[in-house]
């Protein structure tokens, strides 16, 4: 208990830290900060419109969003925002998540399925979203079933589940091959199949590599679903939010870090999410003492 | 196998002659191999004749074990003792269907390998303990039984009762890595010995040990076997271990991998491979024979030495 207090403390502190670091530049920093040569700016400006003063930024939250009559507060816009945005990319994760399993379990099954996918595994996550956001938008709008019509939401959460499974694929990769070999001989030894040599031996062995590989996979699926939201133009979220705040910037400097703090905020929500299922998956996390 | 053996009377029984001072009976508790009038000579439970396993790695060939004849009596302590490359591990290995011969047969109390691994007919330990971290003790005991579908009241009754023969009544609930080398070895043999079989393989289970700890579980090795009376095929470089543990030491050596000779470790003052004490290592026969086996592993011709059978 004493010991939680204390983290909890201690992220204040480092908040508190940061935030005093900002206005003490601020308030001592260069107004046109320091070049080097003609064009290179080493250290930022200090002005009003480049870096506004912390308390602005939080006050600016509790003013109206809009100059329009009964406009909600910036905190309430960038939070309803916020929970849009989170949603996508829960199930952006739950789906990538779902795929880089599957894929861990067929590369570890099959040593052919292996050397054929992960090199396209891999390859995946070198084309850039912006290249592919438009393509999957006009894709999915081809696809419609029955009362199913594809949306554009669904091509954000598609966007980040395609940033989230990478992770989880190799990292379950590489947990599902880490049982030493005495384990697996043992497994053999008592006559038992793959099936059943996955439940009780190299699935729990995989949950250390998976773990960090799931936490991964919910960061990459935020910034997946706020940079999708981006380019393919999905309003509602907290990306097409930074977008639109950011145009307002030049009267009302501090409006446009208020999405800045709600994407902050959505990738703690999921990080601490997964981290709520590392504290379900804890008797796992034992690591290997029988070396 | 011919018996070089100068004490007569010992003739031509099953193979599994604990040595001269098992003629008249010594007693109900002296093990399986009291001699030819307990009934009809059991099944043996390794019998492995004319084995070779050549392991090819691109246009390399490795003889690994050439014409490797051996037979382990049920109830019998057979040691396999070598020089590293000498195949000790890979005949282990093959008895317990991890691996299969280039040529020969391997039979398991009448059964081939792979029957005898699926009826669960041996237990296994290797020199690493090979514990699953995240079960506790008593449900890594448990683990074999759980797999092959035996209920949790039973399990639960089984590991308790092993966990008591190895001496770790008190650490059921604890998990592997709060426990010493020794002490996860303990509970893996506890766990080979789980399904009651009547054949242990143990590959250098104490390899991994130091002197002090490994003499201990020497001496609780010959006490669970001499409780279970299962058949033990135990590999280890070390020759007084080997010579404490065993009824019969088989000596191996390397490139290729074959046996030199079987010394047998017994006698008036060691006894069959259940009767071991402190003692015993202490004990001129117990010299004579780690001699005898030392002389084999070194290849110098032995003479006349004691309770040695040459091939």
């Amino acid at each position: 208990m004493r010991r939680s207090l204390r983290a909890v403390l201690l992220g204040v502190l480092g908040v508190l830290l940061v935030a005093a670091v900002w206005d003490l530049y601020k308030a001592f920093g260069p107004e046109q900060g320091v070049l080097v040569g003609e064009r290179v700016l080493i250290l930022p400006r200090a002005s009003d419109l480049a870096m506004p003063h912390t308390w602005e930024m939080v006050q600016r939250l509790f003013e109206p969003a809009t100059g329009l009559r009964g406009a909600p507060t910036a905190l309430e816009a960038v939070l309803e925002a916020s929970g849009f945005t989170l949603s996508i990319a829960a199930k952006g994760w739950a789906i990538g998540v779902a795929v880089g399993l599957l894929l861990a379990l067929l590369m570890s099954r099959f040593k052919l399925a292996e050397s054929g996918l992960l090199p396209w595994v891999v390859l995946s996550q070198t084309v850039p979203l912006i290249a592919i956001a438009p393509l999957v938008r006009r894709w999915g709008a081809q696809i419609e079933f029955g009362s199913f019509t594809w949306e554009n939401e669904h091509s954000v959460a598609l966007i980040a589940a395609y940033l989230a499974f990478f992770p989880v694929a190799v990292g379950g990769l590489r947990g599902l091959k880490s049982p030493a070999r005495t384990h697996v001989e043992l497994m053999h030894t008592y006559g038992v199949g793959w099936w059943r040599t996955l439940i009780t031996l190299r699935l729990p062995a995989s949950v250390p590599f998976l773990l960090p590989a799931l936490r991964l996979a919910a960061a990459s699926a935020v910034i997946g679903s706020v940079v999708a939201e981006v380019s393919i133009g999905l309003r509602g979220g907290i990306g097409r939010m930074v977008v639109e705040y950011a145009q307002s910037a030049g009267g009302d400097p501090a409006k446009a870090w208020a999405p800045i703090f709600g994407a902050v905020a959505v990738g703690l929500v999921a990080a601490g999410a997964v981290g709520l299922l590392t504290l379900a998956l804890r008797p796992f996390r034992l690591t290997e003492t029988s070396r | 196998m011919t018996l070089t053996d100068p004490v007569p009377h010992n003739g031509p029984d099953n193979g599994s002659d604990t040595g001269p001072d098992t003629g008249p009976d010594t007693g109900p508790n002296t093990g399986p191999n009291t001699g030819p009038n307990t009934g009809p000579p059991a099944v043996a439970a390794i019998e492995v004749v004319g084995v070779d396993r050549v392991f090819r790695r691109r246009r390399d060939e490795v003889v690994a074990l050439s014409d490797v004849t051996v037979s382990v009596a049920a109830g019998e302590f057979v040691s396999l003792i070598g020089p590293s490359g000498c195949g000790k591990s890979t005949l282990l290995r093959l008895v317990a269907d991890l691996d299969t011969p280039t040529s020969g047969t391997i039979s398991v109390f009448g059964k081939t390998t792979r029957q005898a691994r699926r009826d669960q007919d041996y237990g296994i330990a290797f020199q690493q303990a090979g514990l699953l971290p995240w079960r506790t003790v008593a449900s890594n005991i448990e683990l074999p039984l759980k797999l092959h579908g035996v209920g949790a009241a039973e399990r639960r009754a089984r590991s308790s009762e092993l966990l008591e023969l190895v001496g770790l009544q008190d650490f059921g609930r604890h998990h592997p890595d709060q426990l010493s080398g020794g002490m996860q070895q303990r509970v893996a043999i506890a766990r080979a010995l789980a399904e009651s079989p009547r054949l242990l393989l143990m590959d250098e289970p104490f390899g991994a040990l130091d002197e002090i700890t490994r003499e201990r579980m020497q001496n609780e090795l010959v006490r669970i076997c001499r409780e279970t009376s299962a058949a033990v095929l135990f590999v280890t470089h070390s020759i007084p271990e080997a010579v404490f543990l065993s009824d019969r030491v088989v000596v191996m050596s390397p490139r290729p991998g074959r046996i030199v000779d079987i010394v047998k470790a017994g006698g008036a003052e060691m006894g069959t491979s259940h009767e071991r004490t402190d003692e015993v290592r202490d004990a001129a026969g117990f010299f004579h024979t780690v001699a005898a086996v030392r002389e084999h592993l070194h290849g110098v011709p032995v003479n006349g030495a004691r309770g040695v059978e040459s091939r």
